[in-house]
């Protein structure tokens, strides 16, 4: 299914869609396989993998130290082409979520070929801006890919329109000025962003990032955003979990919370 | 030679530079990018900046003819005295320039990373002139190796966090210092400590340390009458050699020479020479040469100076080497060190061990330009830093240190 299938689907739903990051091999590529597809069964809609790297300046605490935990272990980049190969194969829809440089250093034409044969549907790029990416939107069209780019509570109305125009699929809103990580409460700032992009594209899904991690979190940017878009919180599941079952079990558990979450938007 | 126009308006130098950033960090650039052209339109912020370099640093800093030093290269070579600046390096020229900027838009905090420690002690030197909140971000390895500059930081009034994450050195500083930046810009300038970052750091800094080359150029016309033959720089981040080099670039008869970080040698992987052993691709904000595996990962840079051991470099040396217009070179520990010692010996001036990287690299091309002009060569270099900093890791270098001195905790512990 792709991104704008599933975005649609929801809408007639009246709920927004849930989509769940991990980063790939963490903490091993097999486990990581099985963390994402666990997501994807217990009611992530679409599973956004991250690109481990070394540098990753738009996440927190538990991405950083997941991705570092990825990296020791050997994880390349040909791995996590893999990984979506296997994710994507189970019928989930899969976007990536990577820093540029690894995908320069593969070659962008090439990287994008890979990743939709991969079977992944898109790419979401955090430290790509539409000014710069000149390649990449060549490489996307040529290999039928949608682009994410994101934009933030700071992103002035003129450069609004210019990354929305330049997204495919859908359009990832950074709730707040900050990094990725959970928060206690939903930002204020989110509604207001989520209204602003409408206004330059109301056909344009807004997934909405950075701080959601509870059922109720979900269930609020459910109400105002077409998505809803988790990470750390996930991810600390598995980190902090004893043990692999443990893990994948509250994942699940949080997964489906989440999608309970998506379900009943507080409008 | 078009140098003097570059970068282009998004912050190219070529096909280096420009703004590799989360689209939260695009409005802060923009603004500073717009606040830092209204500065230099102004007459009243250059006076102000040039009464803080003359009569709180102590520029313009000398050119000095190293007559024994010359003999023992068989060069002339004239020392531009940035080691006589307040604070001891080239660095309190940008650290001025951009609190003076953060001043002028209003933003009462003040954030930098550091390594060694050197742009974290000079950043916290004009917060606390100007009254600017001010917090350094300084990996844990380094805090701990660079025990006395994270006392002078919080003597001076600077809150000191040490960054845990990834290798927990300066790249990790830097990352951290992005971080909070992406959450604090409405009230904080990020006091960026080279001339590297995304669009407009590059050129800010460039061109708050460019009266380094301005003022060599000028004292070397006055003291000889023409031009140096060439002009030489350690090469880090590579603000030093791009404030001395800017100048120059338009005389093509002046040949550029950048010194990197050699570390044990390019050819073991354990180095800091980003040009001549790294290769294009994305860092902190800006397409340059890194350090990077073949996956694009970052690799853990190594040098025996802490000023100089970064996996990247800024975007406009990335463009002068691709252009020809300089020449960058590796010089290893062992290299620069000999020419720490001679300097001490010759002149009786204690360098920064970065500073120490251009001397030896000097010395390797003294004779080759020799040979080349048919008559002794006239080298600016540039003498960055003092060496104050580095009595310990010199003295451990050189096993003169008593052991009992040794123990004593503190500096590079």
């Amino acid at each position: 299914m792709s991104i704008a299938e599933v975005f649609a689907k929801a809408r007639a739903e009246d709920r927004a869609v849930l989509v769940g990051c991990m980063p790939a091999g963490f903490p091993t590529v097999e486990d990581s396989i099985a963390s994402m597809i666990a997501m994807h069964e217990a009611g992530c809609d679409v599973i956004e993998v991250e690109l481990p790297y070394s540098d990753p300046v738009m996440d927190g605490p538990v991405i950083q130290r997941a991705s570092d935990i990825a990296l020791s272990r050997g994880v390349r980049t040909g791995d996590t082409l893999r990984i979506i190969e296997a994710v994507a194969g189970t019928g989930a829809p899969v976007v990536l979520m990577t820093y540029w440089n690894p995908v320069e250093k593969y070659g962008v034409n090439a990287f994008a070929r890979d990743l939709s044969a991969a079977g992944a549907t898109g790419m979401i790029t955090p430290d790509l801006i539409p000014d710069e990416a000149a390649e990449w939107i060549a490489a996307a069209d040529e290999h039928r890919l949608d682009r994410t780019f994101l934009v933030s509570p700071s992103s002035t109305d003129d450069r609004l329109a210019m990354t929305v125009a330049h997204c495919r699929g859908f359009v990832y809103a950074t709730a707040l000025m900050g990094v990725t990580g959970a928060r206690t409460s939903v930002s204020s700032q989110a509604p207001e962003l989520v209204d602003r992009v409408r206004h330059t594209n109301p056909d344009m899904p807004v997934g909405v990032g950075l701080g959601v991690g509870t059922g109720a979190q979900a269930a609020e940017v459910a109400g105002f955003a077409d998505g809803v878009i988790v990470g750390s919180a996930l991810i600390r599941q598995v980190l902090e979990a004893p043990d692999r079952a443990t893990g994948l079990s509250r994942l699940r558990t949080l997964s489906a919370e989440l999608a309970e979450g998506v379900r009943n938007p507080v409008k | 030679m078009s140098a003097p126009s570059l970068p282009d308006l998004s912050g190219h130098f070529g096909r280096y530079g420009g703004r590799f950033v989360p689209e939260a960090l695009v409005r802060a650039l923009d603004e500073l990018d717009a606040a830092y052209r209204s500065a230099k339109a102004d007459p009243a912020f250059r006076a102000r900046f040039d009464d803080l370099l003359v009569n709180y640093a102590g520029v313009p800093s000398l050119l000095y003819r190293a007559e024994r030093l010359s003999e023992k290269l068989g060069a002339e070579i004239l020392l531009k005295r940035e080691d006589l600046n307040h604070t001891g390096a080239h660095k309190v020229r940008n650290v001025l320039g951009q609190a003076l900027l953060a001043k002028r838009m209003g933003k009462p905090r003040v954030i930098a990373e550091t390594g060694a420690g050197q742009h974290g002690v000079a950043s916290a030197t004009a917060a606390a002139l100007l009254d600017l909140e001010c917090v350094v971000y300084m990996g844990e390895t380094d805090t701990e190796r660079q025990a006395l500059n994270v006392a002078r930081m919080r003597m001076l009034g600077a809150t000191v966090v040490p960054v845990t994450n990834g290798s927990r050195t300066l790249k990790d500083a830097l990352n951290e210092a992005l971080r909070d930046w992406v959450a604090s810009v409405d009230t904080t300038h990020y006091l960026l400590g080279t001339a590297a970052g995304p669009h407009p750091f590059p050129e800010i800094v460039r061109d708050f340390v460019g009266g380094i080359g301005v003022e060599a150029r000028e004292q070397c016309l006055a003291m000889l009458g023409r031009l140096p033959d060439a002009v030489a720089a350690c090469v880090g981040g590579g603000s030093n050699a791009i404030g001395i080099f800017h100048a120059f670039v338009p005389d093509e008869s002046v040949q550029l020479y950048g010194f990197e970080a050699g570390g044990d040698g390019v050819d073991t992987g354990r180095h800091a020479a980003s040009i001549t052993g790294g290769s294009s691709g994305v860092l902190h904000g800006a397409r340059t040469y890194v350090l990077q595996d073949e996956d694009g990962q970052t690799v853990e840079s190594h040098s025996i100076s802490a000023g100089l051991d970064y996996p990247g470099v800024g975007p406009e040396h990335a463009w002068l080497h691709d252009t020809g217009r300089a020449e960058y070179e590796p010089v290893t520990d062992d290299e620069a060190m000999a020419a720490f010692q001679l300097l001490c010996r010759t002149e009786g001036i204690i360098p920064a061990i970065e500073s120490a990287h251009a001397l030896a690299g000097v010395a390797r091309i003294a004779p080759l330009l020799r040979a080349e002009l048919g008559r002794t060569p006239t080298i600016v270099v540039n003498l960055s830093g003092r060496g104050d900093k580095d009595v310990h890791t010199a003295g451990a270098y050189f096993g003169i240190l008593d052991p009992v001195e040794a123990l004593v905790p503190g500096e590079n512990a």
